[in-house]
């Protein structure tokens, strides 16, 4: 398998001159297997330039896994050229929304609209099929076995581990590790704690040993104390993870949309030095950036 | 008799709303961006009809989870509290219950009653030694065990309000008037919507057999017998005067008649006034 960052920035895109050399286009993972299927994970800004890419080589099959419905996460879907393209397969794959009881054909018809858009989702010229998946079934494309699982964040969030080729990818999506809504000398505190220790195990089990961790990493730790709560973890939050999962690889990803590059790196040399001879490298996930399992 | 249409029934409380109390307390917190997410709960478990509807949502097939989510904190943990939040404010947007039902009925006793016999159920759990991770299931148990009677109060208001004054006439078993009228008993409505919704079948069986004990199920016991020291107590009033525990007679697990096991929980009045607080606030 090998995967290629086409957008790494949280929430919004950021275009400009202090975000050009780790990117400006919100989220999407291209993972490619041994045998050429192509895995797309979320369809952020970053899936259109994947899809000009994708021109050059048509007719193509995709499959593109949503983690949740967020702008951030699905805003590219209409500007995925080969959608508009007959001869290619688009199948997209994501949960039950459990308020509106959608599938996830919602992620291209909310936005498919007059209103929003030209095109209307009767216009589009590729196949386009839709699957509503559940936690903890897997889904099999050729070689390559996708599994999602239920993660915390303000909306349905999936995170899916792929298993293919012998190597393995855990993505999160926008995650924010549970906490504790009670304070420890209330009552319901321990009952809860268990709860989240019970999960917590699950969601390790889930990343346990692959080979590319990739985490949603908005914030420091220090930002997060005004952050608990918005759905998102932090550099630290990533680490004690990748440790506990026994990862070789850890990205950390969603990079926050005010940050500079510089000010990245900043942040990821403090984390290199608070965090010496950890057995996994430690990665800022970087838009265009090519990794080989 | 007439019976009752087991389809229009289940298709009637998919839009059947939530208590006033709760649904206004939904709104306003759903309104606010600092509120808790322990008071959602709070309001949330407070609501027999709201937590049912939450539940059912959670353990539907879709979310395939290893296990069934037989509490709203549970649920939190596993989809977020702004989804909870958002499923609440669905509830809240049908609606409230309406006070007075033609039935008759009073829900306010209702609430009362089914939130006395929930934090009894988690006391006695607590009193056995139940683990803390499940003492949230007792009282969960505890607060919809009687859930069938409101979808009566609402769906057949002529039948339940004949059953519920022969009840009160003959001073006897509420159970056997419902049969007598509608055909079926709130238990076995209760049993029938918990099964259509996939709730965890503990749950399923503790709203079933609520009415007696057998040693069979510590959560079905424990809601029995909450049951029955609400009703001694008077803590509110569900449409049964009827308690099914002989003066005298020991009750198992706790080895102690009514009154006594009552004394050995100590003072329950502020089981009461907290519920109180809650309806009235």
């Amino acid at each position: 398998m090998k995967l290629r960052f086409w957008g790494v920035r949280g929430s919004i895109a950021t275009p400009g001159p202090t975000t050009v050399k780790y990117g400006g286009n919100t989220t999407c993972i291209e993972v490619t297997t041994d045998n050429g299927e192509i895995i797309i994970l979320d369809a952020g800004t970053g899936i259109n330039p994947l899809g000009q890419k994708l021109l050059k080589q048509l007719p193509v099959t995709a499959h593109i896994f949503i983690t949740h419905t967020h702008w951030d996460h699905i805003q590219g879907l209409p500007f995925f050229s080969p959608i508009f393209i007959p001869g290619n397969e688009i199948k997209i794959y994501g949960g039950l929304d459990p308020v509106t009881n959608e599938g996830i054909e919602r992620a291209l018809g909310v936005q498919l609209q007059y209103s929003y858009f030209p095109i209307r989702e009767a216009e589009l010229n590729a196949s386009v099929e839709y699957n509503t998946i559940k936690p903890g079934e897997s889904i099999s494309i050729g070689e390559a076995k996708i599994t999602p699982i239920l993660l915390s964040h303000p909306v349905l969030n999936f995170g899916y581990r792929i298993d293919c080729d012998g190597q393995s990818i855990f993505f999160t999506g926008d995650y924010e590790p549970i906490f504790n809504i009670y304070e420890p000398d209330e009552n319901e505190y321990e009952e809860y704690q268990s709860f989240i220790d019970q999960k917590n195990q699950q969601i390790i089990t889930a990343m346990q040993d692959v080979n590319a961790l990739i985490i949603d990493s908005s914030y420091t730790s220090e930002e997060y104390i005004i952050k608990k709560g918005w759905g998102h973890g932090t550099y630290n939050s990533a680490i004690k993870l990748a440790k506990q999962a026994k990862a070789k690889k850890l990205f950390f990803t969603h990079h926050e949309p005010t940050r500079t590059d510089e000010q990245l790196e900043v942040i990821y040399k403090q984390q290199l030095n608070e965090n010496p001879n950890t057995e996994f490298e430690i990665i800022l996930a970087k838009e265009g950036h090519d990794i080989l399992l | 008799m007439t019976a009752i249409d087991n389809e229009e029934l289940i298709a009637f409380v998919e839009k059947m709303p939530a208590f006033p109390k709760s649904v206004q307390k939904v709104v306003q917190l759903t309104s606010d961006v600092n509120a808790s997410a322990k008071e959602i709960v709070r309001v949330i478990e407070s609501d027999p009809v709201m937590t049912v509807k939450i539940l059912k949502v959670i353990n539907s097939a879709f979310y395939g989870l290893p296990k069934k989510i037989t509490s709203i904190q549970r649920a939190v943990v596993h989809i977020g509290l702004n989804t909870i939040k958002n499923l609440a404010l669905s509830v809240a947007a049908m609606g409230v219950l309406n006070p007075t039902n033609k039935a008759g009925f009073n829900t306010q006793d209702f609430l009362l009653h089914s939130l006395t016999t929930a934090s009894i159920s988690r006391i006695l759990a607590e009193k056995l030694g139940v683990k803390a991770s499940e003492c949230s299931d007792f009282f969960v148990a505890g607060l919809i065990h009687d859930f069938g009677k409101i979808v009566f109060a609402e769906f057949d208001p002529v039948n339940f309000k004949l059953a519920l004054e022969k009840s009160a006439i003959g001073n006897s078993s509420l159970d056997s008037a419902e049969i007598e009228f509608m055909g079926i008993n709130h238990a076995q409505a209760g049993r029938l919507l918990a099964e259509k919704w996939e709730l965890d079948i503990q749950l399923i069986d503790a709203i079933d057999h609520h009415h007696s004990i057998n040693n069979e199920s510590l959560l079905k016991d424990c809601v029995f017998v909450a049951n029955q020291i609400s009703k001694k107590l008077q803590f509110g009033f569900a449409g049964n005067p009827i308690i099914e525990i002989t003066p005298g007679e020991l009750i198992p697990r706790f080895e102690l008649s009514l009154d006594d096991l009552i004394t050995s929980l100590g003072d329950l009045s502020n089981v009461r006034s907290e519920a109180l607080s809650f309806i009235n606030s």
